[in-house]
């Protein structure tokens, strides 16, 4: 059994499948089953909130998009479970892990929204179950009023068309073995697109608008030819391609260069705004955040712990948790280079045994003792659309 | 640069591979031109043998052989009698026609053996052949008197009544210089050198009688590869064996290889009980032994060499290679591309066949490459074991033929070695352009 130690995350740690390990079956329904019943014991409280109220999060943001529909979100995650089963010989249960534990936002079309959280939180966890690729435990997850889980074949590979996926690892994402050309062509030849010549114009009208041009020159390269930002845009180009309604960003700029790390971020925001797509960003670099999107959700061991409008957040944080990220933050000021930061004390919990009650207690500065490890902390809404998960701020 | 192309343009830097690389050009030219020249039902026809070989010596060595160490064995002589005029006399009743057939003897050693081939044709009245063999000197020395059907076989050689006349075998005693009495060491004779005749004179019984036939002298040397021991010429094998060969080694290995990887690509992929199902299935078969199922499916069932092939494949599949390259294969499905794959929606079959093979196939082909040689050789051996096919010819059924008419211990050493020859020449090839391939492409993919 393997335990996420680090505090921060260091660029360049391999991420992908990190969480994995060996002996899980995310396929097997079996197992689904059976833990579904004990998580919903666990997440009680997340559940109780319902999501009724949050639809209205997005309007209150300041920078909302104006053509949105009023009734129905564009996606909707009601407490979301996803368990990694862990087994001995193949198949003595020994335990789950559970990185995916409770969540329940949702996100309008053009919305952009963020989820911060510490490596080992279950980030990827919650994009890779978004996508379809990990078989939620529990919960539910609705793309346009259809629900994920009763997707089969062609609708599936519908929803495969309207959700973009943008990773970590640049130079992983592409097949090395492939030009640039086949490797964007691929998706279109998965979905049937067109002529061998209305696929190469595509092609090339995305690449230009990643800004890398003149197309029929990258598209003859390898990918390993390419810098570490322009693979990167190689990757969003191949997002795009399919011309989704989501994007889900899986730490996009965590393993480029400082340089390029801006560069690569204000593309996929002007990308986001000139498509109108919904876009997840998903990062543990509180400072990326702030220009960046309308809502942010912070994570904590699988679940949500706060929720709110960027600004709100970053500004007046109610979570201990939230609090203690910003706090952490590195500061500009040289006056400040040798102060003191608070960071908050241990490690992030192991998913296979996460705390009792609140999560975050065994390391909050405010425990409230006999009330927060026992019980599951009830959502506050201290404003419209800002949720937080914190016995400090509920009755 | 694509890394296929910069790796062919590494290759050429290693005089292995150039040199592994013409023989195998060099071996497909053969096995093109065999295929060719002689169709496959024609290679059945004539490794059948039986009388369409019957001009050709038997046991007989390469001429280049017998050059090569300065000897001057004789080759085949054949003498028509359509070649030979005819006197005719006329008397009440029959003819009698009287023909020489005339040939010049120049070589240093004595013939193998001698046949008459005679037959009669225009009446159903059988004409009456007097055959007296005439030396370079003008002795005459009777042969044989009968009467000839339609195709008769005279067998001089084995003519018991003249060799006890001469002391010597026929094809000894008729062209030795000196005649040989009881006892006499037959390896002091020499061979009288100059133009001998055999005579044939006919009592034909009907006007339209007529005989046609031809003299053989066999010689001890026959073409570039010799013939075996039912006189069929070794070079339809040795020529035949090329194509089968390559196309046995060619097929077991493509069969092996890529069906292994496909199913080790599936097991990684899908995980779960596959994996589970396609492992133990390996594990059990890596220690069944192949050889001896091989010869208990040749002596129960059949030896056709395409049944043999199949159950090579169909062995080879589940092969330790399915270890090795699920091992590769293990941190490549964990590759974030096969996600992005799998997020935009590519089917399971694409993934294995599109994301996850081509990423080892540059380990693949040098694999694949050495290979080859080791099912030719497997063929090779399954013939010697006396499995081999029994209706086509192949260079282990050259070596079956040899062992089991003790080839070595007669001296027959052409009989062994030629298509040994060809087998490590095969092996050769395929070994020299495939560690050339292993040091271009396995580096690389450590790399990758």
């Amino acid at each position: 059994m393997r335990r996420t130690t680090s505090v921060s995350e260091t660029p360049g740690s391999e991420k992908p499948g990190s969480e994995r390990s060996i002996g899980e079956r995310p396929g097997n329904p079996s197992a689904g089953v059976a833990t579904a019943t004990r998580g919903t014991v666990a997440t009680g409280g997340v559940e109780a909130t319902g999501t009724g109220a949050v639809t209205t999060g997005g309007a209150a943001t300041p920078t909302a998009p104006t053509y949105q529909q009023p009734h129905q979100p564009l996606l909707t995650v009601e407490a979301l479970q996803t368990h990694f089963e862990l087994r001995q010989w193949g198949f003595l249960r020994v335990g789950s892990v559970r990185a995916v534990d409770g969540v329940s936002f949702t996100l309008d079309h053009g919305e952009s929204a963020t989820i911060v959280g510490e490596s080992g939180c279950g980030k990827s966890s919650l994009a890779r179950t978004l996508l379809g690729l990990h078989r939620p435990t529990a919960g539910r997850v609705t793309f346009a009023g259809t629900d994920l889980a009763t997707l089969r074949g062609r609708a599936l590979k519908a929803y495969r068309a309207a959700v973009g996926y943008v990773q970590q690892d640049p130079y992983g994402a592409l097949p090395p073995f492939m030009k640039i050309r086949r490797i964007l062509e691929e998706p279109l030849i998965v979905h049937g697109v067109g002529t061998r010549r209305a696929r190469e114009e595509r092609i090339a009208a995305a690449l230009e608008e990643v800004g890398l041009e003149p197309a029929h020159e990258t598209w003859q390269k390898f990918p390993h030819q390419l810098s570490g930002g322009q693979q990167q845009r190689v990757v969003i180009a191949r997002a795009l391609l399919l011309r989704p309604k989501l994007i889900i960003a899986d730490e996009p700029v965590s393993m480029l260069d400082a340089s390029v790390r801006a560069e690569i971020l204000e593309l996929l925001r002007t990308i986001q705004r000139q498509h109108r797509l919904a876009l997840l960003y998903i990062t543990h670099d509180l400072s990326t955040v702030r220009h960046y999107a309308h809502r942010a959700m912070v994570m904590y061991a699988g679940r949500i712990v706060e929720q709110g409008p960027v600004e709100r957040l970053l500004d007046r944080p109610h979570h201990p948790y939230t609090r203690a990220l910003l706090a952490a933050l590195v500061d500009p000021d040289a006056a400040n280079a040798h102060q003191q930061r608070p960071i908050p004390a241990g490690e992030p919990p192991s998913l296979l045994h996460p705390p009792s009650g609140c999560r975050f207690h065994p390391r909050c500065p405010a425990i409230m003792v006999g009330r927060c490890e026992h019980f599951d902390p009830e959502e506050a809404h201290p404003r419209p659309g800002h949720r937080v998960a914190c016995w400090l701020h509920s009755r | 640069m694509s890394p296929w192309r910069d790796g062919l343009r590494r290759l050429r830097r290693y005089p292995s591979a150039l040199l592994g690389a013409l023989i195998i050009v060099a071996l497909l030219a053969t096995a093109v031109y065999a295929v060719v020249t002689i169709p496959y039902s024609e290679a059945q026809r004539l490794w059948r043998g039986g009388d369409l070989w019957q001009e050709l010596p038997v046991n007989a060595g390469p001429v280049w052989a017998d050059r090569l160490f300065g000897g001057d064995a004789p080759r085949t002589l054949r003498i028509p009698t359509a070649a030979a005029p005819i006197a005719e006399e006329a008397y009440e009743g029959v003819r009698i026609t009287e023909q020489r057939l005339t040939f010049d003897f120049t070589y240093s050693e004595f013939p193998s053996e001698i046949n008459l081939f005679l037959g009669s044709s225009g009446s159903d009245r059988q004409p009456f052949v007097r055959a007296t063999w005439i030396t370079p000197q003008g002795e005459q020395i009777p042969l044989d008197a009968r009467r000839i059907g339609a195709n008769e076989r005279i067998s001089i050689s084995q003519n018991q009544t003249l060799e006890g006349r001469l002391g010597a075998p026929p094809q000894i005693g008729l062209f030795s210089a000196t005649s040989a009495g009881a006892g006499t060491d037959q390896q002091a004779l020499e061979v009288q050198q100059g133009t001998y005749q055999l005579l044939l004179e006919t009592v034909h019984f009907a006007e339209t009688s007529e005989l046609h036939g031809e003299l053989i002298v066999y010689g001890q040397v026959h073409g570039w590869a010799g013939t075996d021991h039912q006189r069929r010429d070794l070079s339809v094998a040795l020529l035949w064996g090329t194509p089968i060969a390559l196309a046995f080694g060619l097929i077991a290995a493509v069969g092996t290889t890529v069906t292994t990887l496909i199913i080790a690509a599936a097991g990684v992929w899908f995980r779960g009980w596959v994996d589970a199902v396609i492992q133990r299935l390996t594990e059990i078969n890596i220690i069944l032994p192949l050889l001896p199922i091989l010869v208990m499916i040749g002596t129960l069932y059949s030896t056709s060499i395409w049944l043999m092939l199949g159950v090579v494949v169909v062995l080879g599949i589940f092969s330790a290679g399915i270890k090795m390259y699920r091992a590769m294969l293990l941190p490549i499905r964990e590759a974030p591309y096969i996600t992005a794959a799998q997020a935009y929606g590519a089917s399971d079959l694409r993934i294995i066949l599109r994301y996850m093979v081509p990423r080892i196939l540059p380990v693949l082909i040098p694999t694949f490459v050495t290979l080859i040689p080791t099912y030719v050789f497997l063929e090779a051996s399954l013939a010697v074991l006396g499995l081999g096919d029994p209706i086509l010819p192949t260079w282990g059924k050259i070596l079956y033929d040899a062992q089991d008419q003790s080839a070595l211990y007669h001296g027959f050493y052409y009989w062994v070695l030629s298509p040994a020859a060809l087998l490590m020449l095969t092996g050769l090839g395929f070994a020299l352009l495939g560690f050339a391939l292993d040091r271009v492409f396995n580096p690389r993919l450590r790399s990758l």
